[in-house]
């Protein structure tokens, strides 16, 4: 296989384009993307002041590559979670990758600043454990965003990631989530402007920029969110990918460009009346916010071992 | 050749040569959710593994909301 742009050998194929790319020109083709993305959304500019969410797995440290490399001024921040050895890890990985570039990483634990963890708020809770992982990843982006004055929140969301959310969601006609799943959240009522820059770029291209770069990253699954539905509907997606490739590019930008602003009346907007959290200060349509709910059940609660949610004491 | 597979991490030993596209089928791996890589460098779906290669198939997917 010869690369398309200057026939040396490639180093991997993409058949969504139909072609092959050496290292450098994969590269070139990753930052055209993400530059268009940017571009395309009106996501942000070199004078904005960018704060990342970082977990040290491949997408948002390639984004925060990315970024830093093409001129972005962009912090990091990294949530300890509590998920046992997974978190470790994962927390050396993003302080190696900020060390090692001289960039800036602020870290928050559950544990050490709001008394849990992510294992035992899906007990104490007893919801699905990505959903109170992703509560409370979403409530301290957005104070950290807000509070360290922050202009941008960028997310390493992919193109296969808002693929399979895209498809989960059209399964099953949620209309208030389809119309909020955008490339860009724009800023409103307290909270911080919400963008996505990988959404033209796959799962499989983000951890070959990583490879290509030479960024370590964790490449084991987060061992509670396996078996998640979201994991089925990108086997599914990949499935129909392999076989007609460019199918995940199409259904996702074409929904963004075609069928989103169809659904726009349905989102959650300004006739909705929010309020500060008695508790928090955040915005909410409640007096306390479903965050704070969280944090005052699941702080309560004795710690629950993350193997007891991995293993068969696993409560759904 | 020696064959790394992640989550589980287990090694397998595969007869070669073979390309990277018959490796992935021959294990039922979807090109869409592995990458391959031989001495830390991508190797592309066409090239040529021998028999003595060492190589990792990687999954990408990963999961959360």
């Amino acid at each position: 296989m010869k690369c398309r742009v200057c026939r040396e050998p490639a180093i991997i194929d993409v058949p969504r384009h139909n072609a092959n790319f050496c290292g450098p020109h994969f590269l070139d083709m990753c930052r055209r993307q993400v530059i268009k993305a940017i571009d395309d959304y009106d996501m942000m500019t070199t004078d904005d002041r960018i704060l990342v969410a970082v977990s040290g797995g491949k997408d948002s440290l390639a984004v925060w590559d990315m970024l830093i490399d093409l001129g972005y001024q962009a912090d990091g921040l990294y949530v300890g979670l509590g998920i046992g050895e997974y978190s470790d890890i994962s927390g050396q990985y993003a302080q190696a990758f900020a060390d090692e570039r001289g960039l800036t990483l602020l870290t928050v634990s559950l544990r050490d600043e709001y008394g849990y963890d992510v294992p035992t708020a899906t007990q104490a809770t007893r919801r699905v454990p990505c959903s109170a992982c992703g509560m409370s990843k979403r409530h301290i982006f957005d104070k950290a965003a807000i509070d360290g004055n922050y202009t941008v929140l960028v997310t390493g969301h992919n193109l296969d990631d808002e693929a399979a959310v895209l498809y989960g969601n059209t399964l099953r006609w949620e209309l208030e989530y389809l119309a909020r799943q955008l490339p860009v959240l724009p800023a409103r009522n307290g909270f911080p402007k919400k963008v996505k820059p990988l959404v033209r770029l796959s799962e499989r291209e983000m951890a070959a920029w990583c490879v290509v770069r030479g960024i370590d990253y964790l490449v084991e699954e987060c061992p509670i969110a396996a078996g998640n539905k979201h994991l089925g509907f990108k086997e599914a997606l990949n499935k129909i990918e392999a076989d007609s490739p460019g199918t995940k590019t199409a259904f996702y930008l074409n929904f963004v460009e075609k069928v989103a602003p169809l659904f726009a009346s349905f989102a959650l907007g300004d006739d909705v009346t929010l309020q500060p959290c008695t508790r928090c200060g955040s915005p909410t349509t409640a007096e306390v916010c479903a965050f704070c709910n969280l944090v005052e059940k699941s702080a309560a609660h004795e710690p629950v071992p993350v193997e007891l949610i991995t293993g068969r004491g696993r409560r759904r | 050749m020696k064959v790394l597979l992640r989550n589980p991490r287990r090694e397998l030993e595969i007869d070669g040569p073979r390309r990277v596209h018959a490796l992935l089928a021959q294990l039922n791996l979807n090109r869409e959710s592995h990458l391959v890589i031989r001495n830390g460098t991508l190797v592309a779906s066409d090239d040529l593994l021998d028999a003595d290669d060492t190589v990792e198939i990687r999954p990408v997917i990963s999961g959360g909301a």
